[in-house]
Protein backbone atom coordinates (compact mmCIF):
# COMPACT_ATOMS: atom_id res chain seq x y z
CA UNK A 1 0.00 0.00 0.00
CA UNK A 2 2.64 2.50 1.08
CA UNK A 3 6.15 2.29 -0.22
CA UNK A 4 9.17 2.79 2.00
CA UNK A 5 9.65 6.46 1.04
CA UNK A 6 6.02 7.19 1.92
CA UNK A 7 6.26 5.41 5.26
CA UNK A 8 9.46 7.35 5.89
CA UNK A 9 7.66 10.65 5.24
CA UNK A 10 4.78 9.63 7.53
CA UNK A 11 7.01 8.59 10.43
CA UNK A 12 9.18 11.67 9.98
CA UNK A 13 6.10 13.90 10.13
CA UNK A 14 4.90 12.24 13.32
CA UNK A 15 8.36 12.44 14.93
CA UNK A 16 8.84 16.11 14.03
CA UNK A 17 5.35 17.05 15.27
CA UNK A 18 5.79 15.13 18.55
CA UNK A 19 9.18 16.64 19.32
CA UNK A 20 8.00 20.12 18.31
CA UNK A 21 4.91 20.01 20.57
CA UNK A 22 6.66 18.47 23.59
CA UNK A 23 9.65 20.81 23.45
CA UNK A 24 7.44 23.90 23.07
CA UNK A 25 5.11 22.80 25.90
CA UNK A 26 7.18 24.00 28.91
CA UNK A 27 7.66 27.39 27.26
CA UNK A 28 3.97 27.56 26.41
CA UNK A 29 3.06 26.76 30.05
CA UNK A 30 5.38 29.48 31.31
CA UNK A 31 4.06 32.03 28.80
CA UNK A 32 0.43 31.15 29.57
CA UNK A 33 0.99 31.37 33.34
CA UNK A 34 2.71 34.73 32.89
CA UNK A 35 -0.09 36.13 30.72
CA UNK A 36 -3.07 34.67 32.57
CA UNK A 37 -2.65 35.90 36.12
CA UNK A 38 0.05 38.53 36.20
CA UNK A 39 0.12 42.17 35.30
CA UNK A 40 3.41 43.66 34.24
CA UNK A 41 4.60 46.55 32.08
CA UNK A 42 4.76 45.62 28.40
CA UNK A 43 2.29 42.76 28.75
CA UNK A 44 0.45 43.78 25.58
CA UNK A 45 3.75 43.73 23.64
CA UNK A 46 4.68 40.28 24.91
CA UNK A 47 1.18 39.06 24.12
CA UNK A 48 1.44 40.44 20.60
CA UNK A 49 4.93 39.05 20.00
CA UNK A 50 3.78 35.57 21.04
CA UNK A 51 1.02 35.71 18.44
CA UNK A 52 3.39 36.85 15.68
CA UNK A 53 4.02 33.33 14.24
CA UNK A 54 0.27 33.06 13.68
CA UNK A 55 0.16 36.09 11.35
CA UNK A 56 3.62 36.09 9.77
CA UNK A 57 3.99 34.15 6.50
CA UNK A 58 5.68 30.84 7.45
CA UNK A 59 8.26 31.50 4.75
CA UNK A 60 9.36 34.59 6.66
CA UNK A 61 9.72 32.58 9.87
CA UNK A 62 11.82 30.01 7.96
CA UNK A 63 13.96 32.75 6.45
CA UNK A 64 14.55 34.41 9.85
CA UNK A 65 15.55 31.03 11.30
CA UNK A 66 17.95 30.53 8.43
CA UNK A 67 19.47 33.96 9.10
CA UNK A 68 19.90 33.17 12.80
CA UNK A 69 20.68 29.48 12.87
CA UNK A 70 22.25 28.65 9.49
CA UNK A 71 25.67 26.97 9.88
CA UNK A 72 27.42 30.17 8.90
CA UNK A 73 25.13 32.46 10.89
CA UNK A 74 26.56 33.60 14.27
CA UNK A 75 24.20 31.71 16.57
CA UNK A 76 24.07 28.59 14.39
CA UNK A 77 27.86 28.55 14.07
CA UNK A 78 28.33 28.90 17.83
CA UNK A 79 25.82 26.13 18.60
CA UNK A 80 27.53 23.76 16.18
CA UNK A 81 31.08 24.60 17.32
CA UNK A 82 30.46 24.46 21.08
CA UNK A 83 27.45 22.20 21.63
CA UNK A 84 27.44 20.15 18.46
CA UNK A 85 23.83 21.14 17.78
CA UNK A 86 22.89 21.64 14.17
CA UNK A 87 19.47 22.88 13.07
CA UNK A 88 20.12 23.77 9.44
CA UNK A 89 19.17 21.04 6.93
CA UNK A 90 18.28 18.68 9.79
CA UNK A 91 14.96 17.22 11.08
CA UNK A 92 15.61 19.01 14.41
CA UNK A 93 15.45 22.29 12.47
CA UNK A 94 12.08 21.20 11.05
CA UNK A 95 10.87 20.47 14.60
CA UNK A 96 12.12 23.88 15.78
CA UNK A 97 10.36 25.69 12.92
CA UNK A 98 7.11 23.74 13.50
CA UNK A 99 7.30 24.35 17.24
CA UNK A 100 7.66 28.09 16.75
CA UNK A 101 4.86 28.32 14.16
CA UNK A 102 2.41 26.38 16.37
CA UNK A 103 3.49 27.95 19.67
CA UNK A 104 0.57 30.45 19.77
CA UNK A 105 -1.97 27.58 19.55
CA UNK A 106 -0.58 26.03 22.71
CA UNK A 107 -0.24 29.30 24.64
CA UNK A 108 -3.75 30.39 23.73
CA UNK A 109 -5.49 27.16 24.78
CA UNK A 110 -3.54 26.87 28.04
CA UNK A 111 -4.05 30.52 28.89
CA UNK A 112 -7.82 30.31 28.42
CA UNK A 113 -7.94 27.22 30.64
CA UNK A 114 -5.84 28.92 33.33
CA UNK A 115 -7.98 32.05 33.25
CA UNK A 116 -11.10 29.92 33.74
CA UNK A 117 -9.83 28.59 37.08
CA UNK A 118 -11.61 30.22 40.02
CA UNK A 119 -9.08 32.43 41.79
CA UNK A 120 -10.77 31.68 45.10
CA UNK A 121 -9.45 28.13 44.97
CA UNK A 122 -5.90 29.45 44.93
CA UNK A 123 -6.66 31.66 47.94
CA UNK A 124 -8.06 28.67 49.80
CA UNK A 125 -4.88 26.72 49.02
CA UNK A 126 -2.79 29.63 50.28
CA UNK A 127 -4.57 29.62 53.65
CA UNK A 128 -3.92 25.86 53.78
CA UNK A 129 -0.17 26.39 53.51
CA UNK A 130 0.49 26.04 49.77
CA UNK A 131 3.15 28.31 48.22
CA UNK A 132 3.14 29.60 44.63
CA UNK A 133 4.98 26.64 43.04
CA UNK A 134 2.92 24.15 45.06
CA UNK A 135 -0.29 25.78 43.85
CA UNK A 136 0.93 25.81 40.23
CA UNK A 137 1.77 22.10 40.28
CA UNK A 138 -1.17 20.82 42.33
CA UNK A 139 -3.98 23.16 41.29
CA UNK A 140 -3.20 25.16 38.14
CA UNK A 141 -1.69 22.33 36.07
CA UNK A 142 -4.31 19.66 36.79
CA UNK A 143 -7.20 22.11 36.46
CA UNK A 144 -5.80 23.49 33.18
CA UNK A 145 -5.18 19.99 31.82
CA UNK A 146 -8.12 20.07 29.37
CA UNK A 147 -6.65 23.22 27.85
CA UNK A 148 -3.12 21.84 27.85
CA UNK A 149 -4.21 18.70 25.97
CA UNK A 150 -6.45 20.63 23.59
CA UNK A 151 -3.59 23.02 22.80
CA UNK A 152 -1.14 20.17 22.29
CA UNK A 153 -3.46 18.31 19.91
CA UNK A 154 -4.21 21.46 17.89
CA UNK A 155 -0.51 22.27 17.69
CA UNK A 156 0.31 18.67 16.72
CA UNK A 157 -2.20 18.77 13.87
CA UNK A 158 -0.85 22.13 12.70
CA UNK A 159 2.73 20.76 12.82
CA UNK A 160 1.74 17.90 10.50
CA UNK A 161 0.65 20.52 7.95
CA UNK A 162 3.62 22.88 8.23
CA UNK A 163 5.24 23.53 4.86
CA UNK A 164 6.63 26.99 4.27
CA UNK A 165 8.86 27.37 7.28
CA UNK A 166 10.29 23.87 6.92
CA UNK A 167 11.13 24.08 3.21
CA UNK A 168 12.67 27.53 3.66
CA UNK A 169 14.75 26.72 6.74
CA UNK A 170 15.80 23.09 6.31
CA UNK A 171 15.00 22.39 2.64
CA UNK A 172 13.35 19.25 1.25
CA UNK A 173 15.71 16.36 2.04
CA UNK A 174 14.23 12.84 1.75
CA UNK A 175 14.44 10.97 5.07
CA UNK A 176 15.63 14.08 6.91
CA UNK A 177 13.21 16.95 6.34
CA UNK A 178 10.73 15.64 3.76
CA UNK A 179 7.49 15.51 5.79
CA UNK A 180 4.09 14.57 4.33
CA UNK A 181 3.26 18.01 2.86
CA UNK A 182 6.75 18.26 1.35
CA UNK A 183 6.39 14.75 -0.06
CA UNK A 184 3.03 15.66 -1.63
CA UNK A 185 4.60 18.80 -3.10
CA UNK A 186 7.56 16.78 -4.48
CA UNK A 187 5.22 14.18 -5.99
CA UNK A 188 3.26 16.90 -7.76
CA UNK A 189 6.51 18.37 -9.12
CA UNK A 190 7.59 15.10 -10.72
CA UNK A 191 5.87 13.75 -13.88
CA UNK A 192 3.27 11.04 -13.14
CA UNK A 193 3.29 11.73 -9.44
CA UNK A 194 -0.43 12.57 -9.18
CA UNK A 195 -1.39 9.13 -7.89
CA UNK A 196 1.20 9.30 -5.13
CA UNK A 197 0.13 12.83 -4.22
CA UNK A 198 -3.47 11.67 -3.97
CA UNK A 199 -2.51 8.70 -1.78
CA UNK A 200 -0.50 10.91 0.58
CA UNK A 201 -3.34 13.42 0.69
CA UNK A 202 -5.81 10.72 1.72
CA UNK A 203 -3.31 9.69 4.39
CA UNK A 204 -3.19 13.30 5.65
CA UNK A 205 -6.96 13.45 5.80
CA UNK A 206 -7.17 10.17 7.77
CA UNK A 207 -4.51 11.43 10.14
CA UNK A 208 -6.44 14.66 10.72
CA UNK A 209 -9.69 12.73 11.38
CA UNK A 210 -7.94 10.46 13.88
CA UNK A 211 -6.49 13.50 15.62
CA UNK A 212 -9.84 15.27 15.93
CA UNK A 213 -11.56 12.13 17.27
CA UNK A 214 -8.76 11.53 19.75
CA UNK A 215 -8.97 15.14 20.89
CA UNK A 216 -12.68 14.82 21.64
CA UNK A 217 -12.29 11.59 23.59
CA UNK A 218 -9.39 13.04 25.58
CA UNK A 219 -11.36 16.20 26.26
CA UNK A 220 -14.32 14.29 27.70
CA UNK A 221 -12.13 12.07 29.89
CA UNK A 222 -10.11 14.98 31.22
CA UNK A 223 -13.07 17.20 31.96
CA UNK A 224 -14.45 14.45 34.18
CA UNK A 225 -11.09 14.19 35.87
CA UNK A 226 -10.80 17.93 36.43
CA UNK A 227 -14.27 18.01 37.98
CA UNK A 228 -15.74 20.39 35.43
CA UNK B 1 -4.27 32.49 72.36
CA UNK B 2 -5.28 36.05 71.67
CA UNK B 3 -5.84 37.99 68.49
CA UNK B 4 -5.34 41.72 68.24
CA UNK B 5 -6.35 43.61 65.15
CA UNK B 6 -5.92 47.18 63.99
CA UNK B 7 -6.69 47.86 60.34
CA UNK B 8 -7.13 50.98 58.23
CA UNK B 9 -7.83 50.58 54.55
CA UNK B 10 -9.60 52.60 51.87
CA UNK B 11 -12.03 51.02 49.46
CA UNK B 12 -13.82 52.75 46.61
CA UNK B 13 -17.10 52.95 48.47
CA UNK B 14 -16.05 53.08 52.12
CA UNK B 15 -13.12 53.31 54.51
CA UNK B 16 -12.30 50.56 56.97
CA UNK B 17 -10.93 51.63 60.32
CA UNK B 18 -11.23 49.07 63.09
CA UNK B 19 -9.45 48.01 66.23
CA UNK B 20 -10.41 45.06 68.40
CA UNK B 21 -8.99 42.14 70.35
CA UNK B 22 -10.14 38.62 71.05
CA UNK B 23 -8.83 37.09 74.26
CA UNK B 24 -10.81 33.89 74.67
CA UNK B 25 -11.43 30.71 72.72
CA UNK B 26 -14.97 30.13 71.49
CA UNK B 27 -16.87 32.01 68.80
CA UNK B 28 -16.64 35.77 68.40
CA UNK B 29 -19.15 37.10 65.92
CA UNK B 30 -18.26 39.87 63.50
CA UNK B 31 -21.75 41.17 63.05
CA UNK B 32 -23.25 43.87 60.89
CA UNK B 33 -25.17 44.61 57.70
CA UNK B 34 -23.60 43.69 54.36
CA UNK B 35 -21.06 46.22 53.21
CA UNK B 36 -19.89 46.95 56.76
CA UNK B 37 -16.43 45.54 56.00
CA UNK B 38 -16.72 42.17 57.71
CA UNK B 39 -15.17 40.07 54.93
CA UNK B 40 -12.40 42.62 54.37
CA UNK B 41 -11.41 42.25 58.02
CA UNK B 42 -11.15 38.45 57.90
CA UNK B 43 -9.32 38.67 54.56
CA UNK B 44 -6.78 40.99 56.18
CA UNK B 45 -6.37 38.59 59.10
CA UNK B 46 -5.85 35.68 56.69
CA UNK B 47 -3.37 37.75 54.67
CA UNK B 48 -5.48 37.80 51.50
CA UNK B 49 -5.87 41.57 51.78
CA UNK B 50 -2.93 43.86 52.50
CA UNK B 51 -4.35 46.85 54.37
CA UNK B 52 -2.93 50.32 53.87
CA UNK B 53 -2.11 50.56 57.55
CA UNK B 54 -2.39 48.36 60.59
CA UNK B 55 -1.09 45.67 62.89
CA UNK B 56 -2.37 42.13 63.35
CA UNK B 57 -0.94 39.73 65.92
CA UNK B 58 -1.85 36.26 67.16
CA UNK B 59 -0.40 35.93 70.64
CA UNK B 60 3.15 37.31 70.37
CA UNK B 61 3.37 36.46 66.69
CA UNK B 62 3.07 39.58 64.56
CA UNK B 63 1.46 38.78 61.20
CA UNK B 64 1.21 42.31 59.90
CA UNK B 65 2.80 45.55 60.94
CA UNK B 66 2.81 48.17 58.23
CA UNK B 67 5.11 50.45 60.22
CA UNK B 68 7.69 47.72 60.78
CA UNK B 69 7.11 46.47 57.21
CA UNK B 70 6.10 43.02 58.40
CA UNK B 71 3.79 40.97 56.21
CA UNK B 72 3.60 37.25 56.83
CA UNK B 73 2.23 35.53 53.70
CA UNK B 74 -1.07 33.63 54.11
CA UNK B 75 0.53 30.19 53.82
CA UNK B 76 2.67 30.83 56.90
CA UNK B 77 -0.04 32.29 59.11
CA UNK B 78 -1.63 29.04 60.28
CA UNK B 79 -5.07 30.60 60.17
CA UNK B 80 -7.94 28.41 58.99
CA UNK B 81 -10.45 30.04 56.67
CA UNK B 82 -13.90 28.68 55.92
CA UNK B 83 -15.14 30.53 52.84
CA UNK B 84 -18.78 31.19 52.11
CA UNK B 85 -18.53 29.24 48.84
CA UNK B 86 -16.49 26.41 50.43
CA UNK B 87 -13.86 26.49 47.63
CA UNK B 88 -13.13 22.78 47.53
CA UNK B 89 -10.60 21.55 44.97
CA UNK B 90 -12.80 20.10 42.19
CA UNK B 91 -10.23 17.62 40.88
CA UNK B 92 -9.61 15.98 44.25
CA UNK B 93 -11.86 13.62 46.17
CA UNK B 94 -13.05 14.55 49.66
CA UNK B 95 -10.22 12.77 51.46
CA UNK B 96 -7.55 14.44 49.31
CA UNK B 97 -9.23 17.78 49.97
CA UNK B 98 -9.21 17.08 53.70
CA UNK B 99 -5.56 16.10 53.64
CA UNK B 100 -4.43 19.12 51.56
CA UNK B 101 -3.78 21.43 54.50
CA UNK B 102 -3.02 18.50 56.82
CA UNK B 103 -0.10 17.42 54.59
CA UNK B 104 1.33 20.93 54.51
CA UNK B 105 1.03 21.69 58.24
CA UNK B 106 4.29 22.14 60.13
CA UNK B 107 2.84 20.16 63.03
CA UNK B 108 0.65 17.59 61.35
CA UNK B 109 -2.36 16.31 63.25
CA UNK B 110 -2.27 12.58 64.06
CA UNK B 111 -4.29 9.98 62.15
CA UNK B 112 -6.42 9.64 65.29
CA UNK B 113 -7.17 13.36 65.12
CA UNK B 114 -7.97 13.01 61.43
CA UNK B 115 -10.43 10.22 62.23
CA UNK B 116 -11.91 12.27 65.07
CA UNK B 117 -12.63 15.28 62.85
CA UNK B 118 -14.01 13.05 60.08
CA UNK B 119 -16.45 11.56 62.58
CA UNK B 120 -17.20 14.89 64.31
CA UNK B 121 -18.29 16.33 60.96
CA UNK B 122 -19.94 13.12 59.75
CA UNK B 123 -17.70 12.81 56.68
CA UNK B 124 -16.99 9.07 56.95
CA UNK B 125 -18.97 7.95 53.93
CA UNK B 126 -18.11 10.96 51.76
CA UNK B 127 -14.35 10.41 51.62
CA UNK B 128 -14.22 8.91 48.12
CA UNK B 129 -16.62 11.41 46.55
CA UNK B 130 -15.79 14.34 44.29
CA UNK B 131 -16.98 17.83 45.34
CA UNK B 132 -19.40 18.05 42.39
CA UNK B 133 -21.31 15.08 43.88
CA UNK B 134 -21.79 16.77 47.26
CA UNK B 135 -24.74 18.83 48.47
CA UNK B 136 -24.18 22.39 49.63
CA UNK B 137 -24.27 21.34 53.27
CA UNK B 138 -21.82 18.50 52.67
CA UNK B 139 -19.44 20.85 50.86
CA UNK B 140 -19.54 23.19 53.84
CA UNK B 141 -18.71 20.37 56.24
CA UNK B 142 -15.81 19.16 54.08
CA UNK B 143 -14.42 22.69 53.83
CA UNK B 144 -14.72 23.04 57.62
CA UNK B 145 -12.88 19.75 58.11
CA UNK B 146 -10.19 20.77 55.62
CA UNK B 147 -9.59 24.04 57.50
CA UNK B 148 -9.53 22.31 60.91
CA UNK B 149 -7.07 19.64 59.74
CA UNK B 150 -4.51 22.26 58.71
CA UNK B 151 -3.89 22.69 62.48
CA UNK B 152 -4.85 26.36 62.60
CA UNK B 153 -4.44 28.48 65.72
CA UNK B 154 -7.43 30.59 64.74
CA UNK B 155 -10.41 29.84 62.51
CA UNK B 156 -12.12 32.42 60.32
CA UNK B 157 -15.64 31.65 59.16
CA UNK B 158 -17.04 33.96 56.49
CA UNK B 159 -20.83 33.57 56.49
CA UNK B 160 -20.52 29.80 56.13
CA UNK B 161 -24.30 29.35 56.23
CA UNK B 162 -25.41 32.31 54.12
CA UNK B 163 -25.47 30.45 50.80
CA UNK B 164 -27.50 27.54 52.21
CA UNK B 165 -31.23 27.03 52.57
CA UNK B 166 -32.77 26.61 56.01
CA UNK B 167 -32.59 22.80 55.96
CA UNK B 168 -28.87 22.77 55.04
CA UNK B 169 -28.21 25.47 57.62
CA UNK B 170 -29.76 23.34 60.33
CA UNK B 171 -27.62 20.48 59.11
CA UNK B 172 -24.35 22.39 59.72
CA UNK B 173 -25.31 24.41 62.79
CA UNK B 174 -24.99 21.49 65.26
CA UNK B 175 -21.48 20.75 63.95
CA UNK B 176 -20.46 24.35 64.57
CA UNK B 177 -21.91 24.14 68.08
CA UNK B 178 -19.99 20.94 68.80
CA UNK B 179 -16.83 22.50 67.49
CA UNK B 180 -17.35 25.55 69.70
CA UNK B 181 -17.88 23.35 72.75
CA UNK B 182 -15.15 20.77 72.07
CA UNK B 183 -12.27 22.63 70.42
CA UNK B 184 -10.11 25.12 72.27
CA UNK B 185 -9.87 27.10 69.06
CA UNK B 186 -10.74 30.79 68.83
CA UNK B 187 -13.13 31.42 65.96
CA UNK B 188 -14.08 34.64 64.25
CA UNK B 189 -17.51 34.21 62.73
CA UNK B 190 -18.71 36.68 60.12
CA UNK B 191 -22.47 36.97 59.92
CA UNK B 192 -25.31 39.32 59.22
CA UNK B 193 -27.82 36.89 60.69
CA UNK B 194 -29.00 37.66 64.18
CA UNK B 195 -30.21 34.06 64.56
CA UNK B 196 -26.76 32.61 63.95
CA UNK B 197 -25.04 35.12 66.19
CA UNK B 198 -27.51 34.61 69.04
CA UNK B 199 -27.16 30.86 68.77
CA UNK B 200 -23.40 30.47 68.35
CA UNK B 201 -21.43 33.45 69.59
CA UNK B 202 -19.96 34.17 73.00
CA UNK B 203 -18.80 37.65 72.09
CA UNK B 204 -19.99 40.05 69.43
CA UNK B 205 -18.26 42.84 67.56
CA UNK B 206 -20.83 45.03 65.86
CA UNK B 207 -19.61 46.72 62.67
CA UNK B 208 -21.12 49.67 60.91
CA UNK B 209 -19.70 51.25 57.76
CA UNK B 210 -16.19 50.03 58.40
CA UNK B 211 -16.09 50.89 62.09
CA UNK B 212 -16.68 49.04 65.34
CA UNK B 213 -20.03 50.28 66.66
CA UNK B 214 -20.10 48.11 69.78
CA UNK B 215 -18.47 45.04 71.25
CA UNK B 216 -19.05 42.81 74.24
CA UNK B 217 -20.67 39.57 75.29
CA UNK B 218 -23.55 38.34 73.17
CA UNK B 219 -25.85 38.73 76.20
CA UNK B 220 -24.98 42.38 76.64
CA UNK B 221 -24.82 43.35 72.97
CA UNK B 222 -28.04 41.74 71.83
CA UNK B 223 -29.87 43.34 74.74
CA UNK B 224 -28.21 46.68 74.02
CA UNK B 225 -30.83 48.51 72.04
CA UNK B 226 -28.61 51.37 71.01
CA UNK B 227 -25.98 49.04 69.59
CA UNK B 228 -28.57 47.06 67.67
CA UNK B 229 -30.38 50.12 66.39
CA UNK B 230 -27.10 51.61 65.23
CA UNK B 231 -26.85 48.80 62.66
CA UNK B 232 -30.58 48.82 61.88
CA UNK B 233 -31.08 45.43 63.45
CA UNK B 234 -34.10 44.63 65.56
CA UNK B 235 -33.03 43.31 68.91
CA UNK B 236 -34.09 40.02 70.38
CA UNK B 237 -34.02 41.69 73.74
CA UNK B 238 -32.35 38.83 75.52
CA UNK B 239 -30.07 35.87 74.92
CA UNK B 240 -29.77 33.69 78.02
CA UNK B 241 -27.56 30.70 78.76
CA UNK B 242 -29.47 28.28 80.98
CA UNK B 243 -29.13 24.77 82.36
CA UNK B 244 -31.85 22.17 82.48
CA UNK B 245 -32.80 22.12 86.21
CA UNK B 246 -35.47 19.40 86.12
CA UNK B 247 -38.35 18.12 84.05
CA UNK B 248 -41.96 18.34 85.20
CA UNK B 249 -42.92 15.13 83.47
CA UNK B 250 -46.59 15.23 84.58
CA UNK B 251 -47.04 18.68 82.95
CA UNK B 252 -44.78 17.96 79.96
CA UNK B 253 -42.52 20.87 80.86
CA UNK B 254 -38.85 21.51 81.50
CA UNK B 255 -37.50 24.04 83.99
CA UNK B 256 -34.41 25.97 82.92
CA UNK B 257 -32.32 27.73 85.58
CA UNK B 258 -30.31 30.87 84.87
CA UNK B 259 -28.59 33.57 86.86
CA UNK B 260 -31.68 35.49 87.99
CA UNK B 261 -34.44 32.90 88.02
CA UNK B 262 -36.09 30.06 86.18
CA UNK B 263 -37.85 29.69 82.87
CA UNK B 264 -40.48 27.11 82.04
CA UNK B 265 -40.57 25.70 78.51
CA UNK B 266 -42.19 22.69 76.82
CA UNK B 267 -40.41 19.42 77.70
CA UNK B 268 -36.92 19.37 76.11
CA UNK B 269 -35.23 16.18 75.09
CA UNK B 270 -32.13 17.07 77.10
CA UNK B 271 -30.52 15.58 80.20
CA UNK B 272 -30.61 17.47 83.47
CA UNK B 273 -27.66 19.84 83.75
CA UNK B 274 -27.14 20.28 79.97
CA UNK B 275 -26.66 23.78 78.60
CA UNK B 276 -29.44 25.38 76.59
CA UNK B 277 -29.37 28.84 75.08
CA UNK B 278 -32.71 30.61 74.81
CA UNK B 279 -33.87 33.91 73.37
CA UNK B 280 -36.68 36.16 74.48
CA UNK B 281 -37.82 38.83 72.03
CA UNK B 282 -38.51 42.31 73.37
CA UNK B 283 -41.96 42.17 71.73
CA UNK B 284 -42.78 39.04 73.74
CA UNK B 285 -42.26 40.63 77.15
CA UNK B 286 -45.10 42.34 79.05
CA UNK B 287 -44.59 44.33 82.23
CA UNK B 288 -46.66 44.50 85.41
CA UNK B 289 -46.13 46.82 88.36
CA UNK B 290 -47.67 44.30 90.77
CA UNK B 291 -47.23 40.55 90.80
CA UNK B 292 -49.82 39.04 88.47
CA UNK B 293 -51.21 36.03 90.34
CA UNK B 294 -53.89 34.84 87.99
CA UNK B 295 -52.33 34.76 84.56
CA UNK B 296 -51.88 32.05 81.94
CA UNK B 297 -48.21 32.83 81.22
CA UNK B 298 -45.74 30.48 82.93
CA UNK B 299 -42.78 32.80 83.02
CA UNK B 300 -43.09 35.73 85.40
CA UNK B 301 -39.78 37.20 86.55
CA UNK B 302 -39.12 39.90 89.10
CA UNK B 303 -36.77 42.44 87.48
CA UNK B 304 -35.49 45.95 87.97
CA UNK B 305 -35.76 48.68 85.33
CA UNK B 306 -32.28 49.87 84.30
CA UNK B 307 -33.11 52.23 81.43
CA UNK B 308 -35.91 53.34 79.15
CA UNK B 309 -35.36 54.23 75.49
CA UNK B 310 -38.06 55.76 73.37
CA UNK B 311 -38.17 54.19 69.94
CA UNK B 312 -40.40 54.45 66.91
CA UNK B 313 -43.52 56.55 66.96
CA UNK B 314 -45.12 55.30 70.13
CA UNK B 315 -42.82 52.67 71.54
CA UNK B 316 -40.64 52.46 74.60
CA UNK B 317 -37.93 49.84 75.01
CA UNK B 318 -37.48 49.11 78.67
CA UNK B 319 -34.15 47.61 79.65
CA UNK B 320 -34.44 45.24 82.59
CA UNK B 321 -32.06 43.38 84.88
CA UNK B 322 -33.02 40.07 86.42
CA UNK B 323 -30.13 38.95 88.58
CA UNK B 324 -27.16 39.26 86.20
CA UNK B 325 -29.30 38.73 83.13
CA UNK B 326 -30.48 41.55 80.87
CA UNK B 327 -33.91 41.62 79.28
CA UNK B 328 -35.72 44.11 77.13
CA UNK B 329 -39.44 44.73 76.97
CA UNK B 330 -40.98 46.62 74.07
CA UNK B 331 -44.16 48.35 75.25
CA UNK B 332 -46.04 51.47 74.24
CA UNK B 333 -45.02 54.82 75.65
CA UNK B 334 -48.53 55.20 76.99
CA UNK B 335 -48.09 52.01 79.03
CA UNK B 336 -44.73 53.17 80.34
CA UNK B 337 -46.35 56.39 81.51
CA UNK B 338 -49.31 54.60 83.07
CA UNK B 339 -46.99 52.26 85.04
CA UNK B 340 -44.80 55.27 85.95
CA UNK B 341 -41.71 53.29 84.97
CA UNK B 342 -38.38 54.76 86.04
CA UNK B 343 -34.85 53.39 86.37
CA UNK B 344 -34.39 51.44 89.60
CA UNK B 345 -38.05 50.47 89.88
CA UNK B 346 -38.93 46.80 90.43
CA UNK B 347 -41.35 45.30 87.87
CA UNK B 348 -42.64 41.88 86.91
CA UNK B 349 -41.69 40.79 83.41
CA UNK B 350 -44.03 38.31 81.76
CA UNK B 351 -42.43 36.38 78.89
CA UNK B 352 -45.15 35.27 76.49
CA UNK B 353 -42.78 33.05 74.55
CA UNK B 354 -39.27 31.68 74.93
CA UNK B 355 -37.35 30.64 71.81
CA UNK B 356 -35.23 27.52 72.31
CA UNK B 357 -32.62 26.59 69.66
CA UNK B 358 -31.63 22.98 69.72
CA UNK B 359 -29.22 21.41 67.27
Amino acid sequence: MLDSAEIEALLLSLRIATVAVLCALPFALAAAALLSHRRFPGKAMVDGALHLPLVLPPVVVGYLLLLALGTRAPVGHWLLAHLGIRFAFSWTGAALASGIITFPFQVRAIRLAMEAIDGGIGQAAETLGAGAFDRFVNLTLPLALPGIVAGAITAFAACLGEFGAIITFVSNIPGETRTLPLAIYSALQSPGGEAEAAKLSVLSILLALAGVTLAQIADRRIRTYAGR
Amino acid sequence: MSLSVRIAHDFETFALDVRFAIEKPGITALFGPSGAGKTSIVNAIAGLLKPREGRIAVGDDVLLDTEARIFVPPRERRIGYLFQDSRLFPHMDVETNLRFGWRRAAERASEAEFARIVSLLGLGNLLARRPRNLSGGEKGRVALGRALLSSPRLLLLDEPLAALDAARRNEIMPYLERLRDEAALPMLYVSHSLDEVARLAGNVIVLKQGRVAAQGSVFDILADLEAMQSVDMPSYGAVIDTRVAFHREADGLSVLAFDGGELIVPRLNRTIGSRVRVRIRAEDVMLAAEEPRTISANNVLLCRVTAIHESGAAQADVQLACGKTSFVARITRASAKRLALAPGMPVFAIAKSVIVDLG
